[in-house]
């Protein structure tokens, strides 16, 4: 029995494309699930949202040009992270607006998608970046996203400190002589990398599952943050990890590995709200005390 | 400052009253009386249940024990004597509605349909405009006026059915001085000149000094009310904390100051 | 493709009718023109109403959230072999109460609903991949396919449509006072929960008729759009509707003449779908106006206010009133 289930995994890893699925996906967790740990620290989930949609419209315009779509991905959503670093911080709160330039980024995609389409292409190249395509990841693209990974983590390891002061308290950052403003603007082009990457594995509509729920679901579990980024390595590993091996154990032909993960994502998740709900239920806060709340007056 | 403790017209009643939750205990043995044309300040830090009591009296919660009156009945919801105005927030999808329309939910608001405009019912609305000096920008969008502004237009919204009793909720909270002088103000004069009973929660009593006739003070679930002069002393205050306060009198202000850090 | 094959059935019958010769009025002929026209229409009245409702409330994200759940449940519909449309209402009923009975924590909300969002947009790839056709159909679902609207389509959207215009009529007064402001609603005695569990689900059913025109992509700019910018030009509640109303029905006309027409093509049979025109004129009206509105707004309260604050001063009150609110959720800075 246990032979079989081997023998099926040693003819598995024969072929490249799994060989390079089961590469590309630990490379991409890593990136995001760090990335991502930031991101919710910085309330900025919507950035993810935003730059995935757009990038959608970037990769089925490269497809259409004849460029790869991995590179047009990658190019827009740099564009976009440069954008929105450039309006700073009149973009927070303003979800009427976000909302409008996203749908018509994805809008724009759809009309490049459905351009593509009938030139005769294949029809599930859109279903691929919508919903992701680990199972067609060449050798190359492996190779890309290890180079942009390594690069990542390397300016965010240089970054690390500065960073994690100027996401937790902006003001107190900037009056330290932290460049707050050009972090950011730091902060979201890396953030247009790991999108893009994440995309790879699991396409634009399910971004959240890797790039938020790792990093969401471990900040529920601990406040501190080296705890809470290894934690988020961790999660974002087995989700992609055990995507892939429920999709090769599971299902027929059809192999939705994003669906397993967003499954994972979404089951962790909401374990982890019910575990920190039942730890503490709402506490009883001791009342502020005069002495507590400065000179007040009365 | 006048004395309306002799008029004795009481409108709502408190006896022993205590709201808990579960184990926490937000206020206990609350035994008071609010009568007709009243100022009463309620003060006390964050977490204290002014808001609770806030919400006992407009029905939206009841009593784990105790008595409540109000008006000589137990407080119920959509009661259109009692007047409520929360605190203003400033919102960007205030871009939806005009100072009047928001002014005019307090008329009908609660009415079903889309409403008919009819002259009569601009007319009162206008004139509640008028009485909080807020005609300027009736037709001025929410989202662009400020803070100060904005309270007025709630508390106009929140006369309009004519109530006996006004309820404030932190109408003074970020609002630079001197819109705070004009809401003090307009509520003192809507206070005496209509014979509105007013209980207005707040942080600062200093503002308020003039025109108040009663301290409600709350902390650590129990109350003390009475004159700024009785309630707002060392000894009272550190009876109600639990443990030493100082309050202090200079420049014409009253200081609460803990004792210890 | 499914789509194609339906586009391009229609279009090569008008031209081989008229050889090449179009216009407006023989469109009108046809039924497949027809049905879109009647479907499109209703669409778009009650997606500017529900619009404008969800903007006021700040719950812009369901818009984003409940098309991808009902993406699910369509797809879902399909593999069962029933009508989209079911697994739609289904689907994005159930999610829409839900929300409703959750109430409003801000930041753990976005994160929790992206992250079922992204769930349920993964178990329409399962769906559908168990499913024959597979890339065609998801399409369909993704961005809509208005000139394939079938009869009982129609019927079903007129009736729903029905119901959830005349409810968001009788509703209108306390549902926008509990929008503004559910406190002060609440103590007028105005059922809060009540109103907003019923508003969401008809927020669930719009949703659920919009994505036949749009498709659950893009329902956005046909939900938010028009609201969003008829606010900019008018604040009174009633006008704003109407001019949303007005606008979205442009929209959807428009959309569908110009993808019935196969213009813009780049060949002469090239077919795109009407939800990409819809989405386009949408953010193409919506983009000048929201840029330009600040000048004509500012001055219509300039006009009627002395001391009003400048943008600036009270662009700082909101950012320190976000900034209070980010540090309370961080709980790094205890606010009293």
């Amino acid at each position: 029995m246990i032979n079989t289930f081997l023998q099926y995994w040693v003819t598995l890893f024969q072929h490249e494309f799994v060989q390079n699925a089961f590469l590309a996906a630990p490379i991409v967790a890593v990136v995001t699930a760090i990335m991502g740990y930031f991101v919710v620290l910085r309330a900025q989930s919507f950035a993810g949202e935003a730059l995935a949609d757009i990038g959608f419209a970037g990769a089925t315009g490269a497809a259409v040009l004849g460029i790869s779509s991995l590179v047009g991905m990658f190019i827009m959503t740099l564009l976009a992270a440069l954008g929105m670093g450039a309006l700073g911080e009149r973009i927070r709160g303003r979800d009427v607006e976000i909302g409008m330039v996203l749908s018509f980024a994805l809008g724009l995609g759809v009309l490049f998608l459905s351009i593509y389409t009938q030139n005769g292409a294949n029809a599930t190249v859109g279903v691929g970046v919508l919903f992701g395509s680990i199972l067609s990841v060449t050798r190359t693209d492996v190779l890309v996203s290890l180079i942009t990974a390594l690069v990542t983590l390397l300016v965010l390891a240089l970054l690390f400190r500065p960073l994690l002061f100027a996401s937790i308290d902006p003001v107190v950052a900037q009056a330290r002589g932290i460049p707050v403003r050009l972090l950011s603007i730091i902060f979201l082009l890396l953030l247009a990398f790991a999108t893009a990457e994440a995309v790879l594995v699991i396409g634009v509509l399910l971004v959240f599952s890797l790039l938020i729920a790792p990093a969401a679901t471990a900040e529920r579990l601990t406040r501190r943050p080296l705890t809470a980024i290894i934690l988020s390595v961790i999660l974002a590993l087995s989700f992609s990890w055990g995507g892939l091996i429920l999709a090769f154990v599971g299902t027929g032909s059809h192999l939705p590995v994003s669906f397993y993960i967003s499954a994972l994502a979404a089951l962790s998740y909401f374990l982890s709200l019910l575990m920190s709900r039942l730890q503490s239920p709402r506490g009883y806060r001791a009342l502020p005390h005069p002495s507590r709340e400065q000179t007040a007056t009365a | 400052m006048t004395s309306v403790l002799d008029k004795n017209n009481p409108i709502v009643q408190l006896e022993q009253v205590r709201i808990q939750y579960g184990k926490r205990i937000i206020l206990q043995d609350l035994s008071m009386t609010i009568n007709e044309g009243e100022f009463i300040v309620m003060l006390g830090p964050n977490g204290a249940g002014k808001s609770t009591l806030l919400k006992l009296l407009l029905g939206l919660l009841r009593p784990s024990a105790g008595q409540v009156r109000v008006f000589d009945r137990p407080p119920s919801r959509g009661n259109r004597e009692i007047g409520y105005a929360p605190q203003h927030r400033t919102l960007e999808a205030d871009l939806a509605l005009r100072a009047r329309d928001l002014v005019g939910f307090g008329l009908d608001g609660h009415r079903w349909g889309p409403g008919w405009p009819s002259r009569k019912r601009t007319a009162l609305i206008d004139q509640a405009l008028e009485e909080v000096d807020a005609t300027r920008f009736a037709d001025a969008p929410i989202g662009q006026l400020s803070g100060g502004e904005q309270q007025r237009l709630l508390i106009a919204q929140a006369l309009l059915t004519n109530p006996r009793l006004l309820l404030l909720d932190e109408p003074l909270a970020s609002l630079d001085i001197s819109h705070e002088q004009e809401i003090v103000s307009l509520v003192t004069r809507i206070c005496r000149t209509r014979h509105v009973a007013v209980l207005l929660v707040t942080h600062d009593i200093n503002p308020l000094l003039p025109a108040v006739d009663r301290v409600l003070y709350m902390a650590n679930g129990h109350s003390a009310i009475g004159t700024p002069d009785e309630v707002i002393t060392s000894t009272t205050l550190s009876q109600l904390y639990g443990s030493s306060v100082e309050v202090v009198q200079a420049l014409d202000r009253l200081f609460v100051v803990g004792a210890e850090i | 493709m499914l789509l194609e094959q339906k586009y391009s059935g229609v279009l090569t019958t008008i031209q081989e009718e008229h050889k090449g010769n179009l216009d407006m009025f023989d469109f009108l002929t046809y039924t497949a023109i027809q049905n879109a026209l009647v479907a499109g229409s209703l669409a778009a009245v009650i997606a500017a109403i529900v619009g404008y409702f969800l903007v006021v409330r700040g719950m812009t994200f369901t818009a984003h959230a409940l098309p991808n759940v009902g993406f699910a449940g369509a797809a879902a519909a399909v593999l069962l072999g029933l009508e989209p449309v079911v697994g739609l209402l289904v689907f994005t009923i159930s999610a829409a109460v839900a929300i409703g009975l959750l109430g409003k924590q801000l930041r753990e909300r976005d994160i929790a609903v992206g992250i079922v969002m992204a769930f349920a947009l993964g178990l329409g790839v399962l769906f559908i991949s168990l499913y024959q056709g597979y890339a065609e159909r998801v399409y369909s679902i993704l961005y809509g396919n208005i000139l394939g609207i079938n009869q009982t389509d129609v019927l079903v959207t007129t009736v729903l449509s029905a119901v959830t215009i005349s409810l968001l009529f009788i509703l209108f007064r306390p549902l926008l006072f509990s929008s503004l402001d559910p406190t002060v609603a609440e103590t007028r005695g105005i059922p809060v929960r009540l109103l907003t569990i019923t508003f969401l689900t008809l927020v669930a059913i719009t949703i659920s008729i919009s994505v036949q025109v749009v498709g659950a992509l893009l329902i956005f700019t046909l939900l938010i759009g028009p609201p969003a910018t008829a606010m900019r030009i008018v604040q009174r509640p009633l006008w704003t509707i109407l001019i949303a109303i007005l606008l979205g029905v442009c929209y959807t006309w428009l959309g569908i003449f110009l993808a019935a027409n196969g213009l813009f093509g780049i060949s002469g049979t090239d077919m795109w779908p009407a939800s990409v025109y819809i989405t386009s004129l949408s953010f193409g009206v919506y983009l000048p106006i929201r840029l330009l509105s600040p000048l004509w707004i500012g001055r219509k309260a300039r006009r009627h206010a002395t001391n009003l604050k400048s943008e600036e001063v009270l662009s700082q009150e909101r950012s320190n009133n976000d900034d209070r609110l980010v540090y309370e959720a961080k709980g790094v800075l205890e606010v009293f």
